[in-house]
């Protein structure tokens, strides 16, 4: 895990580093662009801000009323069975309709157990390897009006079965 | 969908906590948790900005567009049907580096173009209409497998809620998304054989 370790510290600076560089090679005002770009970060940022206090507001009430636990032990004995966190089984199952319903599990995750705990680092790990399955169909299909998906869903959902089995297990190593 | 996962969540929350007793909390839980979402808009603000920025230089200074040219062989094995002058080459392969960075939302509407262009292939090879090309499937699958390789919006979080490290995550991501891209490569590939040979 060394490796993947130093990979993760020297990824985010590298990639600054090549992008700047890249820049002055070919004389563009880099600043310039910069700053220009990061307006965009603005927007999107504030974009998302309703959908987000919307979504926290639920999965935080929800989290509250203890019904999360009820859930997680519903669960648990078919998490057991495949080896898979019970608590995290709501986040995957809700991550294949709606990212941003995904997205207030992973914060309310990440508040109770900690980004740095197993489960805060299984979590982080599905979510970025792992896309919303039902959501992206049906916006990309119904784009240019297409009824009949054949086989995209089985591979979709063998893609994200594979995200998650190895985000399970690369977790527990880290 | 959104709608009702979104009120239900809400609605079993009340009843639920009214059952347990726990109706208070959920009640506080409620006033702080937008508290929070606000907060947290804070802390991406930061991220996100830091990253569109950087990405502007990328697209000013043309490494985009390298990254375009670089993407073309890659594109050409995944969908041998695409004509190699059609723009869908161009709008996947932009898709593909919105979700490579870390920019989910950028994407989309790449995605979206890409449709229309693959559609119009599909026509013009005479598909039927309100059926998915072979095209169209690849690239859904390979889209919904995560190209993910910077998760920005995970770092962000993740330093919202005090990790020691918040980008620690970003190598081990990197080998869960190659390993689901990879699934989806292969089921596709595999896929595409058995169709020809019927």
């Amino acid at each position: 895990m060394g490796f993947l370790v130093y990979l993760s510290d020297f990824c985010i600076p590298l990639l600054l580093f090549y992008m700047i560089s890249y820049g002055m090679a070919t004389k563009t005002d880099s600043y310039g662009a910069f700053v220009e770009g990061a307006k965009d970060g603005f927007k999107v940022t504030f974009g998302i801000l309703p959908t987000l206090i919307g979504l926290m507001t639920a999965v935080g009430m929800l989290r509250a009323s203890g019904f999360l636990e009820l859930l997680a032990g519903w669960l648990a004995p078919i998490a057991k069975v495949l080896l898979f966190p019970a608590e995290l089984v709501p986040l995957v199952v809700v991550k294949l309709f709606s990212s941003s319903a995904a997205t207030g599990l992973v914060l309310d995750i990440f508040k109770e157990y900690g980004p740095d705990s197993y489960l805060g680092k299984v979590t982080s790990l599905i979510c970025s390897s792992t896309e919303t399955v039902f959501y992206t169909m049906s916006v990309y299909f119904m784009a240019v009006g297409v009824k009949k998906t054949r086989h995209t869903l089985a591979g979709a959902l063998i893609a994200t079965a594979t995200g998650v089995t190895v985000s399970t297990i690369l977790g527990g190593l880290l | 969908m959104l709608n009702y996962l979104w009120g239900g969540m809400i609605l079993v929350a009340v009843v639920y906590g009214a059952v347990t007793g726990n109706i208070k909390e959920v009640g506080n839980a409620a006033l702080d948790s937008s508290k929070d979402a606000v907060e947290l808009c804070i802390t991406m603000l930061g991220v996100m900005a830091l990253w569109t920025g950087m990405m502007k230089i990328a697209e000013v200074s043309g490494l985009t567009k390298k990254f375009l040219r670089l993407a073309r062989p890659v594109l050409r094995f995944l969908f041998p049907e695409i004509p190699a002058e059609s723009k869908a080459n161009d709008y996947i392969a932009s898709n593909m580096l919105a979700n490579l960075l870390g920019l989910g939302w950028a994407a989309t509407p790449f995605g979206l173009k890409a449709m229309e262009e693959l559609q119009k292939i599909h026509m013009a090879q005479g598909g039927k209409k309100g059926v998915a090309s072979r095209a169209m499937c690849t690239f859904l699958i390979i889209n919904i497998s995560s190209l993910q390789l910077i998760p920005v919006n995970i770092i962000a979080y993740r330093s919202q809620y005090g990790s020691v490290n918040p980008a620690e995550i970003v190598g081990p991501a990197m080998i869960a998304t190659l390993a689901s891209t990879l699934a989806a490569v292969v089921f596709v590939k595999v896929t595409g054989r058995k169709e020809k040979r019927r």
